[in-house]
């Protein structure tokens, strides 16, 4: 009898996202959630948790990541440092 | 799976290149099942590591001290389960894997069959096998596999603690009373050998140490952290005023030179046959087997629950 598999995110501080950090077994979410703060937060890492089924996380595959990836590829336009600024042209 | 020449390419070039190799990556067999045993002998030394400490819980000499180490026999189920769940991204099974160590298919480190006979033992270990583990470990959180170099840099972070309280306890004894000073020189005299032991065979017969090397998942051969470990600790134990026992010992001019190591005795505990083997395997089964009620009680509470909010909605 194995539980599921749960994977773990904390938020270290107000204003931080979450952030992976490892995965845990247990039966349910509820248990899951305290089993999370006794494994990863037992020095007051965290002022928040998710826990995530590892069954639900949809992930992108790394042998299709050049196509995957490819459309942004061609598009230096999207950052600030395609263009070209005059001299002695401030704030810009 | 063998791979394509252009995956084994790619995946021996993102080593190569100091990039991480992350769960979803193609890797090659070996790699996977290397680091598979490697993590999982870990984790397994984590638990049973628990125990040579664990039992001196209720006889610590000062609350603070019992406090301290509730917290160190703690983090180590932490470590362990850190490592279980690197262990689990590359495919192998939490429960497949306690099996393996319940039933000898793997092994933990051997530091952890020997006994801790005094309170002195206790500080040595964190001294010491704490000590001797860092530098074992600092070096992996550069590991070419992600999820497990995540997770030493966890480790390595709580584990400078258990080094320090180690010493800490240590250096009491040592300017203690004359009986307590023996207790801390008998322990050194226990756990210096069986700790310089931690780093492994000698490169000399090291097999696999060099498809490791090539690997990322080692950087640093078993003698050069061995000896690391010596240059370091020699000096702490002169300031303990303690005997290292190594009549051989001698400083070099660059390093403190040990002298031979027994390696019968290590081969006789890497088998089975050390002082606490058994004892070690037989309180980790029981403790699995009457703990098996409590896993059993949970599922049954998630059931319940999942079936109640059913029932609401």
């Amino acid at each position: 009898m194995t539980s599921p598999l749960w994977e773990v995110f904390v938020r270290s501080r107000r204003g931080l996202a979450h952030t992976h950090v490892g995965s845990l077994r247990a039966p349910d979410a509820h248990m899951a959630l305290r089993n999370a703060r006794d494994v990863y937060t037992r020095r007051q890492e965290g002022t928040s948790i998710w826990v995530v089924p590892a069954a639900v996380v949809v992930a992108s595959s790394p042998d299709e990541k050049d196509e995957f990836f490819d459309p942004a590829g061609d598009k230096p336009y999207r950052h600030p440092t395609f263009y070209e600024v005059p001299e002695g042209v401030e704030h810009l | 799976m063998t791979g394509t020449g252009a995956q084994q390419d790619r995946f021996q070039a993102l080593v190569d290149a100091d990039e991480r190799i992350e769960p979803r990556d193609w890797m090659p067999d070996g790699y996977r099942r290397t680091l598979v045993r490697q993590i999982a002998q870990h984790a397994h030394s984590e638990i049973i590591g628990m125990q040579p400490e664990g039992g001196w819980i209720t006889r610590a000499p000062s609350l603070r001290r019992k406090a301290i180490l509730v917290a160190k026999v703690q983090d180590e189920a932490g470590h362990g389960l850190y490592l279980y769940s690197a262990a689990e991204t590359l495919g192998a099974d939490r429960a497949e894997l306690l099996d393996a160590l319940h039933t000898g298919r793997q092994k933990y480190s051997t530091i952890f069959n020997y006994p801790a006979t005094s309170w002195a033992d206790v500080a040595a270990i964190g001294w010491l096998v704490d000590g001797a583990a860092i530098l074992n470990q600092v070096p992996l959180t550069r590991c070419s596999y992600g999820p497990y170099a995540r997770a030493m840099t966890r480790i390595c972070k709580e584990e400078s603690f258990h080094q320090r309280q180690g010493f800490e306890a240590m250096n009491v004894l040592a300017r203690g009373t004359d009986a307590q000073r023996q207790m801390a020189q008998d322990a050194l005299g226990r756990w210096w050998w069986p700790a310089l032991m931690m780093f492994g065979p000698s490169d000399a017969n090291s097999p696999n140490s060099a498809q490791s090397m090539r690997w990322g998942i080692k950087r640093f051969s078993n003698d050069e952290l061995r000896q690391r470990f010596v240059d370091a600790t020699v000096p702490q134990a002169e300031f303990l005023g303690l005997q290292v026992p190594d009549p051989e010992m001698t400083w070099d001019g660059e390093h403190h030179r040990y002298g031979p190591i027994d390696w019968t005795e290590f081969e006789v505990v890497m088998r089975g046959d050390g002082p606490c083997n058994r004892q070690r395997m037989a309180t980790r089964v029981r403790a699995h087997e009457e703990g098996a009620w409590v896993r059993e009680a949970a599922a049954a509470y998630a059931r319940k629950r999942a079936a109640s909010a059913e029932a609401a909605a």
